[in-house]
């Protein structure tokens, strides 16, 4: 039976939605102005997060409201409470993106330290990860989510592997410590994007089936982050 | 009674200041209500919206109740009940006044009770006793309200084989339905409702909210609930009521999330009441 309330959950849906998609945009134009050196697509990046920000603003406000006024329970009440979850997750995406827009205009200043190659590779999975752990959104798929939270330790791994050549760029030549040390941050805010795709596709993996997989031995036999190196732990 | 969980600073003992109610159909103003010498509401002042679902909620004998009948004399029918002071306006008439005519008013504020009740009539009879009354006959306009009506209460698919059979062969949340219907056949402008799904399941529950929901396109609705996420779910403002005193009058979003009242507060998360 349809309710009269039924288009106010499309809503928060389709909002999620758009945040995805907008978060999504911010990523890929920040690595495309970085690999181009285009200051001015940076800079585009760095305007568009105030939607992103709103965006989660609004989707919280409409959780609250709903948890308040419609008493949701059971999937319904999963998906308002991952909602506000996944918007925090996909805030934090943008500010990243907008961290990276910034180097970018920062580093355009300089020539580049070196060819582009391992940054745009990693940002490449960690743009997947975030499309599909959306994706688990639209259709549910929780197989699709597990392998997002497997390919985390691709980005950890790339990551740490570019600490440590970055960290001997800067012993060799100190001259190039102000790009490598933009250049690291580049990296652990791609590494950052991937865990926050790791957490939304846990999220959704609970808003399936009700299952915290959080910390679980579902997902570290899959092999997520752990290792130190550059990386933190996740949350 | 305050409660140690909430802190001081949440509001005064006066609430709110009372919303800005606009294009009001309903205007109470300082109303003091006594059954005998028992005074069952004390000064109220309260606004009722064209168009919206207002809900009056409070535990049992806060007067919720007795403020509802107000709106269309109802408690004319008990001895000893009075408005000691104050006066109801509809669109600015004083309906206490000795000219103005029950039957009239009744006829443009409908009431639809707490048990269902229809008449030990047909379906059809039910619907259109209002009319009868009126002096209807013409067999084409009745027939076109019973129709309208009970499409209007959202039961025409599920009775139209039958609407010879008799009102009280219904299901309970069938034969409510039918009191609503019965209650728009004679286009009310307001229609008050005294805790209207208290008797029904769940399911005939969501129904009839979902009919409000789509009467308020067209009449000014008043209701009178228990169930508190029913108000939150179907009502645009919510009065809540202590001992005959309306202690907060806002939109429904900001009683439920951010009430300004201690009592209020206490009361819509189940601390008393």
């Amino acid at each position: 039976m349809k309710r009269f309330f039924d288009s106010e959950l499309e809503l928060f849906r389709s909002k999620l939605i758009l945040m995805g998609e907008s978060s999504v945009r911010q990523v890929r134009d920040a690595m495309k102005a970085l690999v181009e050196g285009d200051v001015a697509l940076a800079q585009r990046v760095v305007a568009a997060d105030d939607e992103v920000d709103r965006l989660e603003i609004e989707i919280d406000e409409e959780a609250v409201r709903y948890m308040t006024l419609r008493s949701p329970v059971a999937t319904e009440l999963r998906l308002v409470i991952v909602g506000m979850k996944a918007s925090h997750d996909l805030e934090r995406v943008g500010d990243e993106a907008t961290n990276i827009a910034k180097r970018v205009v920062r580093l355009a200043a300089e020539p580049p330290l070196k060819p582009y190659v391992d940054l745009p590779r990693m940002a490449g999975i960690a743009l997947e990860m975030l499309r599909d752990a959306l994706d688990c959104f639209l259709d549910g798929d929780e197989e699709k989510a597990l392998a997002v939270c497997r390919r985390d330790a691709e980005v950890d791994a790339i990551n740490r592997q570019l600490y440590r050549e970055l960290s001997s760029f800067m012993v060799e030549k100190p001259v190039t410590i102000s790009r490598a040390l933009e250049l690291m941050f580049i990296s652990k805010s791609i590494e950052r994007i991937a865990d926050h795709a790791t957490n939304i596709a846990e999220e959704m993996v609970y808003l399936s089936r009700g299952k915290d997989i959080r910390h679980s031995d579902e997902v570290k036999r899959h092999g997520t982050s752990g290792e130190s190196g550059a990386s933190e732990p996740r949350r | 009674m305050p409660s140690p969980l909430l802190p001081s600073s949440l509001g005064s003992a006066e609430g709110r200041n009372p919303p800005v109610v606009r294009r009001p159909v309903i205007e109470i103003a300082d109303l003091d209500f006594h059954y005998g010498t028992s005074q069952a509401l004390h000064d109220i002042s309260l606004s009722i919206a064209e168009k919206e679902v207002t809900a009056f909620i409070g535990p049992s004998g806060c007067g919720k109740s007795t403020l509802l009948r107000c709106l269309n004399r109802m408690n004319d029918l008990i001895d000893g009940a009075r408005i000691s002071r104050g006066a109801i306006r509809i669109r600015g008439v004083d309906i206490h006044q000795r000219d103005v005519e029950v039957m009239e008013l009744r006829k443009r504020v409908g009431m639809v009770f707490q048990k269902s009740n229809p008449f030990p009539k047909s379906i059809y009879e039910n619907v259109v006793y209002g009319l009868r009354l009126q002096g209807v006959r013409d067999k084409t306009r009745l027939d076109e309200a019973v129709e309208t009506s009970l499409r209007g209460a959202a039961l025409w698919d599920e009775v139209k084989d039958r609407l010879h059979a008799s009102g009280l062969s219904l299901s309970g949340g069938q034969q409510q339905r039918l009191c609503i219907a019965r209650t728009i056949a004679i286009e009310p402008e307001v229609i008050l409702m005294d805790e209207p799904c208290s008797a029904l399941d769940p399911i005939a529950t969501a129904k009839v909210e979902e009919l409000i929901h789509q009467l308020k396109l067209r009449y000014t609705i008043v209701i009178v609930t228990h169930n508190m996420q029913q108000a939150a779910r179907c009502s645009d403002r919510t009065a809540f009521f202590y001992l005959g005193k309306l202690i907060e009058f806002a939109p429904t979003k900001d009683i439920f999330m951010t009430p300004s009242n201690p009592q209020t507060e206490a009361y819509v998360s189940g601390r008393f009441g």
